[in-house]
């Protein structure tokens, strides 16, 4: 257990170094940022700024001061807001995961159970029913389906608020978009996953020993076949949470992925830089925790590689 | 190659053209698709009007549906009084071309990462593997919109953009199935006579990957063009004029309240197409993976 753990941890702390090398490069993309920042001003101002943001020393010095500090949460202060990148973050984030954590949970509730009972009987109306679910739920753009329930159950039923997140009522159809979102792949990998499993010779075995059906389902089938679904789960909580961007500017949502984009516009690049560099964190972190259950839950994946 | 190998050829692709007509989900979606493609293809002799024309004096006129419906512009016009029709079939073009183009582009950086990854192993595996990860890391919408907005937005950079990010999936898909296939008799053989990496990754191996690509190009065509969308919708992909249906959704957001059809037919519009792409992938790949079984 102990080398693979190590493993894996190193690897992961690799990635979250080539990352953050990523986004604190984006700043150099748009161009000499001293004198972005500079604006209109004259020759003489883009070098007093330079000196003063440190920008005339190495990229290399910069770049390890800049993660010094991040990693101790200091990211720097905003160009369009003044103030520091941590205190604008540290108000928005939790909207954010609010919103894509119920939605995550949402999805996982309706989709694991769905996988299941479409797995019971492969072709049956269940099955049908959660496949073109699935079907029509990766075709649908989730901008769009978050645009279309605004229209229907904000604008002609006036059943919720159409924007913002005042009262938990705001909630409702952003997180229904977002979880219809995660919910095909999740259903999926549940349905193939049991399919597979229920197969398998020990499940016969358990059957003969005359194990109970909710038995033989729950603790037999169900602890195999959630391996994939593991990862999968970590990788799509991720992505609701790196991919809300698109639903909170539909729903104009106060969160990490609306300050995101307009900081873009605005071109407040340590924002987005900041941005990037937790997303991307909370990726590993996520995906690296699922790697290190799977080998909690199937002791071969230890060994193995 | 021997006769007997000919004739298991020729049944297991008989085998695969029953399936393929078997499997209802490549009739429907790869019709639906095609209808598409040519609508894409003729958008000129379809139109009936310049897309980008505007007429100030016909802003938002209704569609069919709806009373007060003008019979030259019968799915209505925008809020610069262009027509409607002309703009959803130009849109085609947009979507598919970013999808086909972008899809191409992160295939080919995709299968090349993963056939050396695949074929050499060893360190170039370890390395090539941790590129992937970190690209995977990445929240990819943000990133991709950060990038366009400092290369300035336009379709051009949003399509340069996606292709540098989206190769992930070829990349994982190939560099498996490259392990599965390097140590395979055949291609022992071929090296034997002396061919060198480059042949054999290119001509003995590359070509057994061919299914296998398909069936990711289909499902990532559909994931492009999902993102152009967005992103254009976002204000961060297509200008104005360019009739994209993310950017027509978009700019149809001014009017919700009133005209809620300027967003339902472009939406309907993405929403057939990624069907069709969908349908048809599901489809190849059920119909593969019964042959092989």
């Amino acid at each position: 257990m102990l080398p693979f753990l190590t493993r894996r941890l190193i690897v992961a702390a690799l990635v979250a170094l080539a990352v953050s090398g990523i986004a604190f490069g984006l700043m150099f993309v748009a161009g000499d940022p001293a004198v972005v920042l500079a604006g209109q001003g004259r020759a003489q101002d883009v070098e007093i700024i330079r000196q003063a943001y440190g920008l005339d020393r190495p990229i290399a010095v910069q770049f390890a001061t800049w993660l010094g500090r991040a990693l101790t949460g200091d990211f720097g202060t905003s160009i369009y807001f003044n103030l520091p990148v941590a205190s604008i973050i540290g108000e928005r984030l939790p909207v954010t995961l609010i919103l894509g954590s119920t939605a995550f949970l949402v999805a996982m509730l309706v989709a694991v159970p769905l996988g299941i009972l479409a797995s019971l009987k492969p072709g049956g109306w269940l099955d049908r029913f959660a496949l073109m679910l699935a079907v029509t739920g990766q075709a649908i753009p989730s901008f769009w389906l978050g645009l279309i329930l605004i229209v229907v159950f904000g604008v002609w039923w006036g059943m919720v608020p159409i924007s913002g997140t005042e009262t938990w009522q705001g909630y409702i159809l952003p997180v229904i978009v977002l979880s219809y979102y995660a919910m095909p792949a999740l259903m999926r990998l549940t349905r193939a996953g049991m399919i597979e499993v229920l197969g398998a010779d020990y499940i016969r075995t358990a059957r003969a020993k005359g194990a109970g059906r909710q038995r033989i389902l729950l603790i037999h089938a169900l602890r195999n076949a959630v391996l994939p679904l593991v990862s999968l789960a970590a990788v799509q909580f991720g992505l609701m949470l790196s991919g809300s961007i698109v639903i909170e500017s539909v729903f104009a949502i106060n969160g990490l992925g609306r300050l995101a984009w307009e900081s873009l516009l605005r071109s407040d690049m340590p924002v987005v830089q900041a941005i990037i560099l937790i997303l991307s964190l909370v990726y590993v972190t996520l995906t690296t925790a699922a790697d290190l259950i799977n080998a909690w839950l199937d002791p071969r994946l230890r060994s193995a590689s | 190659m021997t006769s007997l190998d000919l004739d298991s050829n020729v049944l297991q692709r008989r085998r695969l053209w029953r399936r393929v007509r078997r499997e209802t989900g490549i009739l429907i979606g790869g019709g639906m698709l095609a209808v598409l493609v040519l609508i894409a293809l003729f958008a000129p002799w379809l139109a009936p009007h310049d897309p980008v024309a505007q007429d100030l004096t016909r802003r938002l006129l209704p569609p069919f549906w709806q009373a007060g419906t003008n019979p030259a512009h019968w799915l209505g016009t925008d809020h610069l009084g262009r027509d409607y029709l002309s703009r959803l079939i130009y849109g085609t073009r947009v979507s598919l071309g970013i999808g086909l183009g972008v899809t191409l582009c992160a295939g080919v950086i995709g299968t090349m990462l993963g056939l050396l990854a695949g074929y050499f192993g060893g360190r170039t595996d370890m390395l090539i593997s941790f590129i992937i990860t970190t690209r995977l890391s990445l929240p990819i919408v943000l990133v991709a919109l950060a990038a366009v907005a400092l290369g300035g937005a336009s379709l051009q950079t949003l399509a340069i953009v996606l292709s540098l990010l989206l190769w992930d999936r070829f990349a994982v898909v190939v560099r498996s199935a490259t392990q599965g296939l390097r140590n395979r008799e055949y291609v022992q053989a071929t090296r034997s006579f002396g061919a060198s990496h480059l042949f054999l990754m290119l001509k003995s191996i590359l070509p057994n990957l061919q299914n296998t690509l398909i069936v990711v190009a289909t499902l990532e065509v559909a994931n492009v063009i999902l993102l152009e969308a967005a992103l254009s919708f976002l204000g961060l992909g297509a200008r104005p004029p360019t009739p994209s249906w993310g950017l027509m959704i978009a700019e149809g957001r001014e009017q919700i309240l009133f005209d809620p059809w300027l967003i339902a037919l472009p939406g309907s519009a993405l929403c057939l197409l990624i069907l069709a792409v969908n349908l048809l992938g599901d489809g190849v790949r059920d119909a593969l993976d019964a042959t092989r079984s």
